[in-house]
């Protein structure tokens, strides 16, 4: 992964959140208190904002520094677990490219990188959060897609497939999130009244999945 | 949407230096990232430092100062202040016996203050309040949210840290008090969060929303609307049957308002409510109505019940000078 798809996929997920505004905002109205979507805003705005500065790191510092910046721009709960996601997937992208370079290759493009370090932000989440699947949260989007892209990744699969696949899973467990009672969250006071509503959270996830799965399949 | 707004953006903004400017006798505003302290800075004590989502004034800023706050750090509308203004809060209060996060039991105020105190260089302890008991079954929630009893623990622990006491012992009786409370809030009407421009739910005129939390976010269940003394005793056995105080307990009561319900209303539940606690055999000693946990301009309110002890009470009625509760000095 380099710097400058990273660029990109803030830029995509920054157009994809502000073209969702009334999707997110009706979501959180129906089991929250209405602030996903500002927020979300907030957070994309500011990475955006700070393109110029992210060109000049490597993939793993600017990914560091988008926790980083996330962490102090958000709030409320997706904050820290955004952050924490960030922070965890630097960590792991900085050990790759470490040893890459001990063993002088030349930055491996693999897909398997890209998942091992995914899947180490989602992990993050989870500890964070001390949610899991099934608590109609960003996990269950999340876990799912972490799972299916490391096995893709492992099969060899070329960028299309496993992008096209990783769309679907998002888009399954953000429609999964729907019939559960949530029982992390703002919304876990409802009890069974949150039955019917998708989780704004899931739904923001998958949006942003989306959309950097499209800009991948595009590159 | 009909609000006093000059920029959206600004609301926040404006609002705190309108409270610094307010009160410049007994607090200093830093900005980005945003906390308020002390204007005189407490020495050799425990440091006190809240925090949370704004919207909710008086809490936290309006309890700064001697015997409750060290500082507070206000988020965005409804949203948990993040790690670096506790931090920043932290570095400017801490006057060598550590510092006591007071916390409501809400996912981002929860992490965010995690956060917070895994990066302080200074030794921390965290009080989490809550004693919501509208968040019926616990095995489907985080826990019991925090409300109008937080100012109770603000107001005893910042109490205790003024006579010098150490920081494992302010966490106990902020503990303590946490255990020995339980609320429940009522909404007439939505909140309108200023960014967002419209009501947050949904409510008919026939309805009221029990269990609300300090969001807006809903609660035990939608209800047809009825007699105040019909809401209050709903209430009442909620809190009750949560509490279980023994016969002849002593208690404070309050109740609390949410921005939109007049004083008038809010002296009618104490009547209503203070006779029926009396009836249960409740002895309520202390008091305290009024606007200390807000939720905008949402109309409502909610009702607060602390068991007390000698060492609550003392530290209850000890002197206080903040913006929002001042007594004794």
């Amino acid at each position: 992964m380099k710097t400058d798809f990273i660029l990109s996929a803030a830029k995509a997920v920054q157009r994809t959140i502000l073209a969702n505004e009334n999707t997110l905002e009706s979501l959180d109205r129906a089991i929250g208190d209405g602030d996903h979507y500002i927020n979300m805003k907030r957070g994309a705005n500011a990475i955006v904002d700070m393109q110029a500065e992210l060109a000049m790191l490597s993939p793993s510092e600017a990914i560091n520094k988008i926790g980083l910046k996330l962490l102090s721009t958000i709030g409320g709960a997706s904050g820290p677990l955004l952050a924490s996601f960030f922070m965890a997937m630097a960590k792991v992208l900085e050990t790759q490219a470490r040893e890459d370079n001990a063993l002088k290759e030349n930055g491996d493009e693999s897909a398997l990188k890209v998942a091992t370090a995914f899947a180490a932000g989602v992990q993050a989440i989870i500890q964070r959060g001390k949610a899991d699947i099934g608590e109609k949260t960003m996990l269950d989007v999340l876990i799912p897609v972490s799972n299916q892209f490391i096995l893709l990744a492992a099969q060899n699969c070329d960028v299309k497939q496993i992008c096209t696949m990783l769309t679907q899973t998002a888009e399954q467990g953000m429609l999964a999130t729907k019939d559960l009672i949530a029982t992390k969250g703002r919304a876990a006071g409802l009890g069974e009244r949150a039955i019917g509503h998708i989780d704004p959270g899931a739904k923001s996830c998958q949006l942003m999945i989306e959309a950097v799965c499209k800009l991948a399949m595009d590159a | 949407m009909k609000k006093f707004i000059n920029n959206i953006d600004d609301v926040l903004v404006e609002s705190l230096s309108g409270f610094a400017a307010a009160h410049a006798d007994l607090v200093t505003l830093h900005l980005d990232p945003h906390f308020i302290t002390r204007k005189n800075k407490a020495v050799n004590k425990v440091a006190i430092i809240s925090g949370g989502g704004s919207g909710h004034e008086p809490l936290h800023s309006g309890y700064i100062g001697f015997g409750m706050l060290d500082a507070a750090c206000p988020g965005h509308v409804f949203t948990s202040p993040t790690p670096d203004q506790m931090l920043m809060a932290a570095e400017s209060v801490h006057a060598d016996k550590g510092i006591l996060f007071i916390v409501k039991n809400y996912a981002g105020d929860v992490m965010n203050f995690e956060m917070a105190a895994e990066m302080l260089p200074f030794e921390s302890a965290t009080v989490i309040t809550s004693y919501d008991c509208a968040v019926i079954n616990s095995t489907y929630t985080n826990g019991r949210r925090g409300v109008a009893g937080t100012v109770i623990v603000e107001k005893c622990v910042g109490s205790l840290a003024e006579t010098g006491a150490n920081l494992q012992a302010c966490k106990t009786l902020g503990d303590k008090v946490n255990s020995r409370t339980a609320s429940i809030g009522v909404a007439l009407t939505s909140c309108t969060v200023p960014a967002a421009g419209r009501p947050t739910f949904d409510i008919d005129d026939s309805e009221l929303e029990m269990g609300v939390g300090i969001h807006g976010e809903p609660g035990r269940r939608r209800e047809v609307m009825r007699e105040a003394d019909a809401i209050v005793r709903d209430c009442v056995d909620a809190i009750l049957s949560d509490l279980k105080p023994a016969d002849n307990s002593e208690a404070l009561l309050i109740i609390n308002g949410f921005g939109a319900t007049p004083l008038m209303e809010l002296y009618l539940l104490y009547n209503s409510a203070a006779k029926l606690l009396s009836e249960h055999g409740i002895q309520i000693s202390r008091s305290l109505v009024g606007n200390y946990i807000t939720a905008l301009d949402m109309a409502g309110a909610s009702i607060t019940l602390c068991l007390l002890d000698e060492e609550i009470k003392q530290h209850w009625d000890s002197p206080v000078h903040t913006a929002a509760l001042r007594a004794g000095r």
